[in-house]
């Protein structure tokens, strides 16, 4: 096992791979790959934190829980609301920042904040020859040069080993609220969310749950903004359906797919245009549906092996296999061929040898 | 300013390559004549001119696609140009190269409000994509200042932002999908109305990459619903200091404007005396601005006020009416202008932490002594972007050297402390040669390496963003295909 405590012994390691590894941050979100482990826990902490600029600055290996307490305390948080696959993928381990961000991990309030690459001001990364680079910075505004940051994001390691990350945080909400509108379908739930979310009132999740017949929306802020708002948008949504208001916090639950714990199957991720959701959604004949973003992100708990783009057919959009035999079926949307000469063209030059979770992406 | 010498060979293409291109576009989409390749010689940095060798105006896919493919079997360079607004000379020619412009590609496609997207053609001025939904009350959020003229195109080339990207983000989040022509005449089509990438984040890449990996067609952008009304109101402090330390305050406080912007006494003494919007003559002045229901607005104010006091303000006031609000931007809005009225000036764009702000004001105060040269400084304050305005005499010689040597060192004292040398206008030319400064030679060859992947032989807009000298090699490529 290869576990670096610094971004020199990670270099060092890195050139001197023979034999491609997968780079592991906390192990919870089910990546596949070689044997061998890259495991970059070691390089932790915070090493920068300035609540009046926004701004946190952390090793990959820093441990989400860390970063999450730190900013919990000043009245702020990771907007993007990372999801934690722990329960999803029957995982243990400690989710790392550097996880996320490789995996541009990104929860319900992405419809309205951004994803976690949109709150990404600064990389530090190993390529595969085993130099450090940098790009990006400390601070919002950054158009000096290439944004291989947006592209560090969500490239799942395959371009590099996360070392260091700079974050843009915002304050949290003084509260929230959710409501619940009963609706007979996706198609109709689907509509209301999108009333929803093209009203001013600032919606901060929009999801579905088929089982519990709810449209759910939430609405953060200042207290008397809140109230405000919740009830404007109860009388927006009551041509939808009878609209509750919910004391418990479902989002935690809608964020890391509760419904699917425990329960046998795959997983999959599809996202699509929302108002393509419903349609999208029967195709798949799944055993469960969980809808997010308004219904541009749906979750999918398929039988064993079943080929879910086989029968999505041709979509705008694409599916990922999060829980499922990888050898079966590829867990990335296969590219059209330019794109695909692309992507295999940056991978051969971040990481010419091959050796950072290879085939994993294509 | 030093640009690659135009390739002789090249040159002598020129019949041939009129008759190709015309081929291709109609008559009055290739432009050959001097008196009309002229208008093409700069963008807004028009320090540095030089007519391009042609200019064409392709208005579809498919004909931006056939010029490229003509220009690459042909290897001549080409540099797209959207609306020309650059103000870091993004689009500005060489002698043996052919700008792209877009200009004709300005349709707005579809209009989708229930998934809250617009389809636009990337000629499209950006004012104009939120003229398209304002009807229905939404808006575009990114909004430059030049945003009357700039083409989506040049936005998402160069990632612009705007007043109000503290809240709504940069182009770069508010961009869904593209439909690009690469080099060699490739048409690819990445993301649309989804969210996120279903790969590598290539459009990640893609916006603020100064047209050297593309040439943008068509864009999927995310449309708002506008908020019901916003309020802005104006603080005077007697310390920039103060005025940042209360910026801070209100950010920790939990309070998020749509607006923080800054201006200092040689700027406030500008505006005055040109918009007489009525500013209070003090150090440091700050616009704040807050959006939402007119309660929720009030509730806003009353926290920021709150924290406004306890950095005892010279004075603060709040506006009571939309003309009020009106006046409190109109000295802001007319800055640039202000400050045209009384001298030449370069604008600089240089970003920094925010809680640097004092000590980068200090710092620039005494190069300002140091090189004899005024300067007034505009700032978001929400997200660090400086705008130094140095007023220099373009009739005086010398005059122009010693500001581009005084905004070099500003710049370089922004990365010194954090930040960075351009928040919004990009690198173009204007930069080039500091990006030593801020980046080490292998993160510039990381950048590099992503162009080679889409344009192996440097054929578009080879000579910005990154050092000739860096750059060399890989511009060789294309000479030597000859």
């Amino acid at each position: 096992m290869l576990r670096p405590e610094s971004e020199a012994e990670l270099a060092q390691i890195v050139a001197g791979l023979t034999a491609p590894v997968r780079i592991r941050g906390g192990g919870t979100r089910g990546v596949p790959g070689p044997k061998a482990e890259l495991d970059i826990s070691g390089l932790s902490g915070i090493t920068l934190y300035e609540p009046g600029a926004l701004t946190l600055v952390a090793k990959a290996g820093t441990p989400v829980a860390e970063i999450e307490a730190a900013l919990a305390a000043e009245g702020q948080r990771l907007a993007f609301e990372p999801v934690d696959h722990r329960g999803l993928m029957g995982t243990g381990g400690t989710p790392t920042i550097g996880g996320v961000v490789a995996g541009n991990i990104s929860g319900p309030r992405r419809i309205q904040a951004g994803a976690a690459r949109d709150f990404l001001l600064g990389v530090r990364y190993v390529d595969g020859l085993g130099q450090v680079i940098s790009n990006g910075g400390r601070v919002m505004k950054n158009v000096t040069g290439y944004d291989l940051v947006k592209l560090m994001a969500g490239s799942w390691g395959t371009l590099g080993v996360l070392s260091e990350v700079s974050l843009k945080v915002l304050p949290k909400a003084e509260t929230q609220t959710t409501l619940a509108i009963s609706v007979p379908d996706a198609a109709s739930a689907v509509r209301a969310l999108s009333a929803g979310l093209g009203s001013p009132y600032e919606v901060t999740g929009a999801a579905y749950d088929p089982a519990l017949g709810q449209a759910l929306v939430r609405i953060e802020g200042f207290e008397a903004s809140v109230a405000y708002r919740a009830e404007a948008l109860s009388r927006l949504f009551a041509p939808f359906g009878t609209v509750a208001r919910l004391e418990d916090d479902p989002w935690p639950g809608i964020r890391d797919v509760a419904p699917f714990h425990g329960r046998e199957g795959d997983v999959w991720r599809i996202s699509v245009k929302p108002g393509d959701a419903p349609e999208l959604a029967a195709r798949c004949k799944a055993e469960a549906l969980l809808f997010d973003w308004g219904g541009g992100l749906i979750w999918a708990l398929m039988p064993e092996g079943a080929d879910l783009r086989g029968r999505l057919g041709e979509f705008a959009g694409h599916a990922t296999l999060i829980r499922g035999d990888r050898r079966q079926h590829a867990m990335f949307q296969p590219e059209s061929a330019p794109l695909a000469a692309l992507t295999r063209g940056l991978r051969q030059r971040f990481d010419p040898k091959g050796h950072f979770n290879p085939g994993l992406m294509g | 300013m030093d640009m690659p010498t135009p390739n002789p060979t090249v040159l002598a293409k020129k019949p041939r390559l009129v008759q190709r291109l015309r081929q291709v576009l109609p008559d009055d989409g290739v432009i050959d004549d001097l008196s009309e390749t002229r208008a093409y010689e700069c963008d807004a940095l028009t320090a540095y001119r030089c007519p391009p060798l042609l200019a064409v105006l392709p208005a579809s896919t498919q004909e931006v696609s056939d010029v490229l493919r003509i220009c690459h079997e042909e290897g001549v360079p080409v540099v797209p140009r959207g609306s020309g607004t650059s103000l870091a000379g993004g689009a500005l020619p060489t002698a043996d190269s052919v700008i792209l412009g877009v200009a004709r590609m300005n349709e707005v496609l579809e209009t989708d409000y229930d998934n809250r997207v617009i389809r636009v053609q990337s000629g499209r001025t950006n004012l104009s994509v939120t003229g398209a939904v304002e009807a229905e009350d939404f808006f575009y959020a990114p909004d430059p200042s030049s945003q009357l003229a700039c083409a989506i195109a040049g936005n998402i080339a160069m990632n612009s932002g705007g007043a109000h990207c503290l809240k709504y983000g940069v182009t770069t989040n508010n961009l869904l999908g593209v439909t690009m022509v690469l080099m060699d005449g490739t048409v690819v089509e990445i993301g649309g109305a989804h969210l996120d990438a279903g790969g590598l984040d290539l459009l990640g890449v893609i916006c603020g990459s100064e047209g050297q990996l593309g040439v943008v067609t068509e864009a999927t952008l995310r449309i708002l619903r506008k908020p019901e009304g916003a309020r802005p109101v104006l603080m005077a402090f007697d310390s920039n200091e103060v005025a940042g330390a209360c910026v801070s305050d209100i950010i920790k406080a939990g309070v998020l404007p749509v607006a923080i912007e800054f201006m200092d006494r040689l700027c406030i003494e500008a505006c005055e005396a040109f918009a007489k919007a009525g500013y209070p003559q003090c150090e440091a002045l700050l616009i704040v601005e807050v959006e939402g229901s007119e309660a929720e607005i009030d509730d806003q104010l009353t926290r920021i006020i709150e924290i406004a006091r306890r950095h005892n303000p010279l004075e603060l006031r709040e506006s009571q009416s939309a003309e009020e609000s009106a006046r409190i931007w109109l000295g802001r809005k007319s800055a640039f202008g202000a400050m045209g009225q009384i001298n030449d000036y370069m604008c600089l764009d240089g970003t920094i932490p925010v809680s640097a702000l004092p000590m980068v004001l200090r710092r620039i105060g005494e190069l300002s002594q140091e090189y004899g040269l005024k300067v007034g400084n505009v700032f978001h304050a929400g997200d660090g972007n400086m705008h130094p305005l140095i007023l220099f005499d373009a009739n005086k010689p010398g005059d122009l050297e010693k500001c581009e040597a005084f905004g070099a060192d500003i710049l370089k004292l922004c990365v010194d402390a954090g930040g960075c040398l351009t928040g919004e206008h990009g690198v173009g030319i204007e930069k080039r040669d500091l990006m030593l400064h801020q980046y080490a030679a292998e993160d510039l060859e990381a950048q590099m390496a992503v162009k080679d992947v889409f344009d192996p032989h440097w054929l578009l807009n080879p000579a910005k963003v990154f050092p000739l000298s860096v750059s060399e090699s890989r511009r060789a490529v294309q000479v030597a295909a000859e």
